[in-house]
């Protein structure tokens, strides 16, 4: 057995993604001047820059509140920025850092207050983070209007906070935005498997002597700070699409946490970045939706199209399980009609067969037909030469599950989980079955 | 090491594996767990039975510092649990985690090394063979590479347990193992606790089937709110204690076999 060495298939189709994504991203800069006349003007290339670092690190992040389903304490934590964005306005005036700083510090505040509430009282997890989401953000916007009110020309586009403006951005946000995003992802990589490990089964991590209080502490401070990078941005409202929709969509893609992130921060940047440019042509679109109905659509995409998870690929294996199972029932009802009835290959009524297996007998007997291993004669269904074979062995292999069922313990054979659905020589090593063989000659004997 | 079946109750204080003392657990106003005191001998194969809600799973959280605790103190082979972490091995209740998780079995065992490798290292080869060999152990190295969410209930009871295994430690509890599992699962498991058993480890296991505690452990816990007795299964698990722990709900299967109805 492969013990993912190589590469797997679904490796590969991952990074087949991974590629397509970003491939289709550079594209979209010449495509886009081509056929809609888009100039990248400096402006443009800013925005777009600065769209597609939060994206990778939003995505990256949201993966984890994503999995600790923790995707309503991300929106709880964006919408309580808002009144901090307003003070540190109202102290420090309208730089970019101190109103970020402000930010961050009111998002932990109603953080704690929040778990405050759920373990002094007996406020419920969902109740705790929604009354802070809904006081801490109806807080920022009584602070905001009357920011509006003061005599000051500088206060213009602090309410692009709310739902995010990216032609607000300059060079010095971007630089900003890639110094601290570049520390956050350093930490993420550096303290990945305690992550991983308190994410998956914090218990556990904590009997093993882990710091799971400290631990947990720096994952929220991480995706604070993202969060608030994200403000100016995607604004406080829908900061929470760019956090957790990304993460969304990799996980349908991906079994494994490392490709997960990663293809999250893709799709991340994708949808920062090109939401980012849409929004940039004209400055009524707000950023924040153009770059949550991107992601969105990325969600839905991954929803439809993904192997193993997705919508369209589980209907399309339903079906063919259904009709696996039909042949192997129809399969075994002819065999053992035709065994009664003169030998393994007598024909077998129509009637008779439909009227055992009704409906999933005609896709059974379709399937069987297709495959060559049924004929149908004057006198009915005929198992042809492979059918017979297939029929004896299906069998055979139901005889050999029961007799592991019963004697694999006095055997002394080793331990697999029972599939009738598999062959179980495939399963077992070969003087196991070879054991099981002997056990039921035995039986039969008797 | 020792045999289990040789060690005897009047151990001097460091051949214990645990003592707990006085040890109170509360969730709000009831105490979840009461003044509990527990003397377990190394190479214990131990059950701790009790009815829903006795508070089994509570002594074992609070006992491996999971949970706050109101009162009490826990020593491990003579030493507090800041220092003999690394003696311990834990098997949660398999439903305490998100078996939707992006991860794979072998990577699950492997996370039972990550204490080992303290801060920033990441496991390698080592660790991956030390995986696989616990995986062997337990039926499922053919499983390695498996997402978790296909797995059966019986095979994720034991993925957990080879995470365990690979911790390597002196002294293991186990919450619920037995917990809806499979007559495969049950065996392995079994198996597994008579191995360890004769390694001279130290089990704790949580466990609900009374029928199969006589056969199984050599020492019981019989627990509600209180320790109602504890000691060697031959002279513990007798009806008058199973009365005092499950009210009188307990009735005699021929031959002097014990079957107990479950008190829920």
């Amino acid at each position: 057995m492969n013990r993912g060495r190589a590469l797997s298939r679904e490796d590969r189709r991952v990074w087949l993604i991974i590629g397509a994504i970003v491939l289709s991203g550079l594209l979209l800069i010449p495509l886009s001047q081509v056929l809609f006349g888009l100039r990248f003007t400096y402006t443009v290339r800013v925005v777009a820059l600065g769209g597609s670092i939060l994206g990778v690190l939003s995505g990256a992040l949201g993966c984890f509140a994503v999995l600790r389903q923790e995707s309503l304490v991300g929106d709880a934590l964006s919408h309580a920025a808002l009144p901090g964005v307003a003070i540190a306005f109202l102290l420090a005036g309208r730089e970019l850092s101190p109103l970020l700083i402000g930010a961050g510090i009111a998002s932990w505040l109603g953080l704690r207050f929040a778990s405050a509430l759920m373990t002094t009282t007996r406020i419920k997890r969902d109740s705790a983070l929604g009354i802070v989401l809904a006081s801490w953000f109806a807080a920022g916007i009584a602070l905001l209007a009357y920011i509006q009110s003061l005599p000051d020309a500088s206060q213009a586009g602090l309410d692009h906070f709310i739902f995010g403006q990216a032609a607000a951005i300059i060079e010095s946000d971007v630089m900003l935005v890639s110094a601290v995003g570049l520390v956050v992802l350093l930490v993420l990589v550096f303290f990945w498997k305690e992550f991983k490990l308190v994410t998956f089964d914090s218990e556990f991590a904590g009997a093993n002597g882990f710091r799971i209080g400290l631990i947990n502490t720096l994952l929220s401070i991480l995706i604070v700070v993202t969060i608030v990078l994200g403000l100016q941005l995607a604004g406080v409202i829908l900061m929470v699409g760019m956090l957790i929709a990304p993460g969304i969509a990799a996980r349908q893609w991906t079994h494994k946490l490392d490709q997960m992130v990663i293809l999250a921060a893709v799709f991340g940047a994708f949808a920062g970045g090109l939401g980012a440019i849409i929004s940039a042509l004209d400055s009524d679109i707000p950023t924040g939706p153009m770059i949550i109905v991107v992601a969105f659509v990325l969600v839905l995409m991954s929803l439809a199209l993904a192997p193993g998870r997705g919508l369209l690929w589980s209907r399309l294996r339903q079906n063919s399980n259904r009709r696996a199972f039909a042949a192997r029932n129809t399969l075994r009802d002819l065999y053992r009609y035709a065994l009664a009835h003169g030998g393994a290959d007598s024909p077998v009524p129509d009637a008779f067969i439909r009227g055992v297996g009704d409906r999933s007998a005609e896709l059974g007997l379709r399937k069987l037909e297709s495959e060559k291993h049924v004929t149908l004669g004057s006198a009915g269904w005929q198992l042809s030469e492979t059918g017979v074979k297939l029929a004896r062995q299906n069998f055979h292999n139901q005889q050999l599950w029961s007799a592991y069922r019963l004697h694999a313990h006095e055997l002394g054979l080793p331990i697999v989980a029972e599939d009738r659905e598999r062959d179980i020589a495939a399963l077992l090593p070969a003087d196991a079955v070879a054991r099981l063989e002997a056990k039921l000659a035995e039986s039969a004997d008797a | 090491m020792l045999d289990g079946a040789e060690v005897s109750p009047v151990e001097t204080r460091d051949r214990l594996a645990l003592s707990v003392d006085d040890l109170t657990v509360a969730y709000h106003e009831k105490p979840a767990i009461w003044d509990i005191d527990l003397d377990v001998p190394t190479g214990a194969l131990m059950a701790i039975v009790g009815p829903n809600g006795a508070g089994k799973s509570t002594l074992i959280k609070a006992v491996l510092n999971l949970i706050p605790r109101a009162a009490g103190t826990v020593s491990f082979y003579g030493k507090p649990y800041e220092r003999a972490r690394s003696l311990v091995g834990y098997v949660p209740q398999r439903g305490s985690v998100d078996w939707d998780f992006p991860t794979s079995v072998l990577d699950v065992v492997t996370m039972g090394l990550y204490g080992k490798l303290g801060w920033f290292r990441r496991p390698g080869q080592a660790e991956r063979e030390l995986a696989l060999h616990a995986l062997e152990q337990v039926g499922l190295v053919d499983f390695a590479d498996r997402q978790i969410s296909q797995l059966s209930g019986g095979q994720q009871q034991r993925t957990f347990l080879a995470r365990a295994l690979v911790q390597d430690a002196q002294i293991y509890f186990m919450d619920e193992p037995f917990a809806a599992v499979d007559a495969v699962t049950e065996n392995a498991i079994v198996n597994i606790l008579r191995e360890l058993n004769q390694r001279g480890k130290t089990v704790l296991v949580v466990h609900h089937d009374l029928q199969t505690v006589a056969e199984y452990f050599d020492w019981v816990t019989l627990l509600n709110v209180e320790v109602i007795a504890s000691g060697p299964t031959a002279e513990t698990f007798v009806l008058e204690n199973l009365r005092k722990t499950y009210g009188g709900r307990v009735s005699y299967l021929h031959g002097g076999q014990l079957l107990a109805a479950s008190a829920s």
